[in-house]
């Protein structure tokens, strides 16, 4: 309470811990092609966050519901390397969130057209996991999860698969790329008070009543939100969160290089 | 036994005393007291200590001193075929114990009672060779983390194929159709003691002295490369 009451007094004034403004982003650096064992890899670094995310391929059997489409699947390790506060064991809220919004962006943007990934309905479609391990968790997780998962969805290539043997050769990599039809940046907009504010530090998240999540395509729509922490928001607010998110993956969609 | 009479050539055309590039990194976890990066071909391991620091559950405590934890875990994408299932094997909870056990002999955690120190291992690629990779990884994070120790640890995968004696075992090398046996070793550089050895495979005896020899050997090699990884993080240029 009395670092929050300090903090609000400084943002009141436009100032961060950090120096910076309250809708700036730390640095970001992506790097592709991090991992030859995945068919995808990228890290991306925020400020002092970072994030290693892997695309595996594979041949499955299609859900019955859906039988022209392939499967597409996203999971976060919130490993216990890359904090203090995180302990080895199975998955908590925290990183099934994270999993599942990075999940909803993917999947509702429709990023991905699950049905270039049908080999034969009913029979084979492809398999696209997407797996997001913290390596530094220093603040702002989703957002780097998100940018992340979609650097190393463009990374990846089509391992060498044989129909006839129904076989993947892994050590064999295609040139052909994943059917990525566009590109959903997730931005979370947090709010302290009566301010709004982006790409926080693990203080200022602590010190958060709300967030919100908004993931965008490059059109401005909106493709998934997420509303996060106990404190209710107003239309308005929400209205102001959104725009805020919409100016800011325009930043982030650029650094995707 | 029978053994092949034929000229072995190893698949990518190392001496049978090679080992493939090793790279070293130490400071690259920020959060961490101590961590280290390990690269032998393409394997990858990053180590990352934790501790001394309140240990939890409570009845792990030993009054006397510090208890060491090591954690290994391959990332999902990290495999040489399919996606491993996250969570956790039979296999890495072997590895975690192993490593644990060779990593022991060097510390003295007497000074810190009741407390913990927690090394998380994780590969973001691999291609054999994991457990060595990430031993080294692991004695370079706690020497980073200013921890109390004897000695570095290294360690090396040596292999006998058909006869033939060779160091830092690849995927390929491990899959060879003929009598393989991987032999993985962790010493301590300057004693020429082992921590961890384990094989699987079949080797006569002398085959097996040969090979220790040659662990030995390229464990000297590894401790320089660890040695000058840790210099290189207090290098002013």
């Amino acid at each position: 309470m009395e670092q929050k009451n300090h903090m609000l007094k400084y943002l009141q004034k436009g100032i961060r811990f950090d120096g910076r403004k309250l809708d700036q982003y730390r640095l970001i650096n992506v790097e592709y092609g991090v991992s030859n064992s995945a068919e995808g890899s990228a890290i991306v670094n925020v400020g002092d966050t970072k994030i290693i995310v892997g695309v595996k391929l594979a041949v499955e059997k299609p859900f019955l519901d859906t039988a022209d489409c392939g499967n597409l699947m996203v999971n976060a390790e919130l490993t216990p390397m890359s904090s203090p506060d995180f302990e080895p064991g199975p998955p908590t809220e925290t990183g099934i969130e994270l999993a599942r919004i990075v999940d909803r962006g993917i999947r509702e943007s429709h990023a991905i057209d699950v049905h270039k990934l049908c080999i034969k309905e009913g029979e084979k479609v492809w398999s696209v996991a997407i797996d997001v391990c913290t390596l530094n968790a220093a603040g702002n997780l989703i957002d780097a999860a998100a940018l992340g998962a979609l650097a190393a969805l463009k990374d990846a290539r089509y391992p060498a698969y044989d129909l006839e043997k129904n076989a993947i050769d892994y050590g064999e990599k295609t040139d052909k790329k994943l059917p990525l039809e566009c590109q959903p940046i997730a931005v979370t907009v947090w709010k302290i008070g009566d301010y709004l504010l982006v790409d926080p530090l693990p203080q200022e998240e602590n010190a958060a009543d709300a967030r919100l999540t908004v993931t965008t395509i490059a059109d401005g729509s909106v493709a998934s939100l997420q509303k996060g922490g106990d404190c209710p928001l107003s239309v308005e607010e929400v209205d102001s969160m959104v725009g805020l998110a919409i100016e800011k993956a325009k930043e982030l969609r650029k650094a995707l290089g | 036994m029978t053994k092949s009479n034929a000229i072995f050539k190893r698949p990518d055309g190392r001496a049978f005393d090679e080992t493939r590039p090793i790279t070293a990194k130490v400071g690259v976890i920020k959060n961490a007291q101590g961590s280290a990066m390990f690269q032998i071909g393409d394997t990858q391991a990053i180590a990352a200590v934790y501790g001394p620091r309140n240990l939890f559950p409570k009845f792990l405590q030993n009054p006397r001193k510090g208890i060491l934890r090591c954690f290994y875990n391959m990332m999902p994408f990290s495999g040489h075929g399919e996606r491993i299932r996250p969570g956790g094997s039979r296999r890495s909870k072997e590895i975690s114990m192993v490593t644990q056990n060779a990593l022991l002999p060097v510390l003295n955690l007497d000074d810190f009672p009741n407390a913990g120190v927690d090394v998380f291992i994780e590969f973001p690629q691999t291609d054999a060779g994991s457990r060595c990779a990430g031993i080294c990884a692991a004695s370079m994070a706690l020497a980073d983390a200013g921890l109390p120790m004897k000695d570095l640890v290294a360690a090396v995968a040596v292999g006998n194929i058909n006869g033939n004696i060779i160091v830092d075992l690849n995927y390929a090398e491990e899959a060879y159709d003929g009598q393989v046996a991987d032999i993985p070793v962790a010493m301590l550089p300057n004693s020429g003691k082992v921590t961890l050895l384990q094989m699987d495979g079949i080797s006569e005896r002398e085959e097996l002295k040969k090979a220790l020899e040659l662990g030995k050997k390229t464990c000297q090699k590894i401790y320089e490369v660890q040695k000058q990884a840790l210099k290189g993080k207090y290098k002013v240029d």
